[in-house]
């Protein structure tokens, strides 16, 4: 096997992806190099099919030729690998177990609540509102008045949030939701995290993810 | 510290979440108080403890609850170190999370799915089983899990608690709904797995005996046939909640069929 290579770092990725993003973000927080590969998710790499057979999804972390799946996943890899510094998780197992209980609330709910609020239309987007605002509420509420969610410290669950914040403008724009109207707690957070250079340099221009949505619903003949 | 009050479940008889944590605090030698919950009619408790999902498993430590059944087992693991259910090599770690992320998402909900449907959507429930034991069964014979006795290597880990538990309504489904879903000879490495898994004393004692789930299942589904339409809500707790592929959202967008 030709050694070098396998070695080093690939990020398998797709530039919106909020997935991606929360990868993206780990790595820049630990000060890892790493190589970022774009998908054309409509023509797969053979390296991305072999590498996640499953799912066939990015984003996917090869290291050192070993891939790992799921962006929650490799967050926690990143943070496991790499345990000398910055570190994504607290050290109290009772406040990682928080942690991941938020992050993978974000996980089940954020995505499939946002994609309603630009998918639907009329009475159902109605109601795809009213849910996406009581999860706006729900972390609005678990965030308070701290830092960041996880307290002082920068980590897991702001890395699952942070990301679908770039969509908030497509959420306004879409369906007339404003997150910073019903979720004002979050506004300073959002501020703050986008202060880090981590966060800055991984997220989109949201005028960028409105420009893709807008794609998207013409693919789907939505108005 | 009175280990005893310190350590309380609420769960639910015929709950697979539950079980998994009964077996993960059995496996570290813990003592806990437990606590039947209703969970048709949430309980207070529940209402209290868990006030985001309202279900069980609940663990309360020193009165501090944990909760989703994942979360759970990692708490237990990280608080209490001894007889490590997770691997400590980052990427074996990595690679046990994916399967029990796999179990959640993929193979719980088809199994449950199995259940609440009949006809076709029964058929093609059954044949999504298929896929996933599929995969797995792949891991245990050439992939990840290869010469493994369990998923966690030579004793039980964190991954075998949670497809453990759950893969018992894989026989009381079979029985119930007349449908064949491990099938030994056509996932050999799964169904030894499952065998070695179900033998050992931990597992025993935590696991309700075969007849009583299968009166519950029978029950549960003669329920769901009576009411003019059935959903998947009442199924036993194989079924996991709503989570959508968690990753390449976009990939749903734009190419409907990768699924």
């Amino acid at each position: 096997m030709a050694e070098g290579e396998n070695k080093g770092l690939v990020l398998l990725d797709f530039w919106v992806s909020p997935f991606g993003q929360r990868c993206r973000i780990a790595l820049a927080e630990k000060g890892v190099e790493y190589e970022y590969r774009e998908e054309n998710l409509r023509d797969k790499s053979p390296l991305l099919l072999k590498s996640n057979p499953v799912h066939k999804k990015i984003p996917v972390l090869i290291h050192d030729g070993k891939p790992v799946c799921e962006s929650l996943i490799i967050v926690q890899y990143i943070d496991e690998a790499w345990p000398d510094r910055a570190p994504l998780l607290p050290a109290d197992s009772y406040a990682r177990a928080q942690a991941r209980f938020w992050a993978d609330l974000v996980d089940k709910k954020m995505y499939e609540s946002g994609t309603k609020l630009w998918k639907l239309k009329g009475e159902a987007q109605e109601e795809a509102k009213k849910e996406f605002i009581e999860i706006l509420k729900l972390l609005e509420g678990e965030l308070g008045d701290k830092k960041y969610f996880g307290g002082d410290t920068f980590g897991l669950v702001d890395i699952a949030l942070v990301p679908f914040t770039a969509w908030f403008y497509s959420y306004e724009a879409c369906a007339n939701l404003s997150a910073e109207k019903e979720a004002p707690k979050l506004v300073p957070w959002v501020k703050r995290c986008r202060e880090r250079e981590s966060v800055s340099k991984s997220l989109p221009d949201p005028l960028k993810v409105y420009e893709f949505v807008c794609f998207l619903k013409k693919v789907y003949g939505i108005e | 510290m009175d280990q005893l009050s310190s350590l309380k479940l609420l769960g639910s008889w015929a709950d697979s979440h539950t079980h998994r944590v009964q077996l993960a605090l059995k496996l570290k030698g813990l003592e806990f108080d437990y606590q039947e919950e209703d969970v048709v009619n949430i309980s207070p408790a529940l209402l209290l403890h868990n006030p985001v999902y309202n279900k069980v498993p609940v663990l309360l430590h020193k009165d501090r609850p944990v909760v989703e059944s994942v979360v759970i087992l990692q708490y237990i693991d990280e608080t209490w170190t001894g007889n490590p259910l997770m691997p400590a090599d980052p990427f074996e770690r990595a690679v046990a999370r994916f399967w029990c992320h796999f179990a959640e998402d993929k193979l719980a909900p088809a199994v449950g799915a199995v259940f609440s449907s009949s006809g076709e959507g029964q058929k093609a429930a059954v044949d999504q089983v298929h896929e996933n034991l599929k995969l797995l069964e792949c891991e245990l014979r050439d992939g990840a899990f290869k010469e493994r006795r369990f998923f966690g290597g030579d004793k039980i880990g964190l991954l075998d608690i949670v497809l453990g538990c759950g893969s018992y309504w894989l026989a009381v489904f079979e029985e119930v709904m007349s449908v064949k879903l491990v099938d030994p000879e056509s996932f050999p490495a799964f169904h030894a797995w499952l065998r070695d898994f179900e033998e050992q004393n931990e597992v025993k004692e935590t696991i309700p005996a075969i007849d009583k789930l299968l009166e519950y299942a029978r029950g549960v589904r003669q329920m769901m046939l009576s009411l003019s339409s059935s959903t998947s809500t009442s199924v036993p707790a194989t079924a996991a909640a709503n989570t959508t592929g968690n990753d390449d959202v976009t990939i749903d967008a734009i190419d409907a069929s990768s699924g």
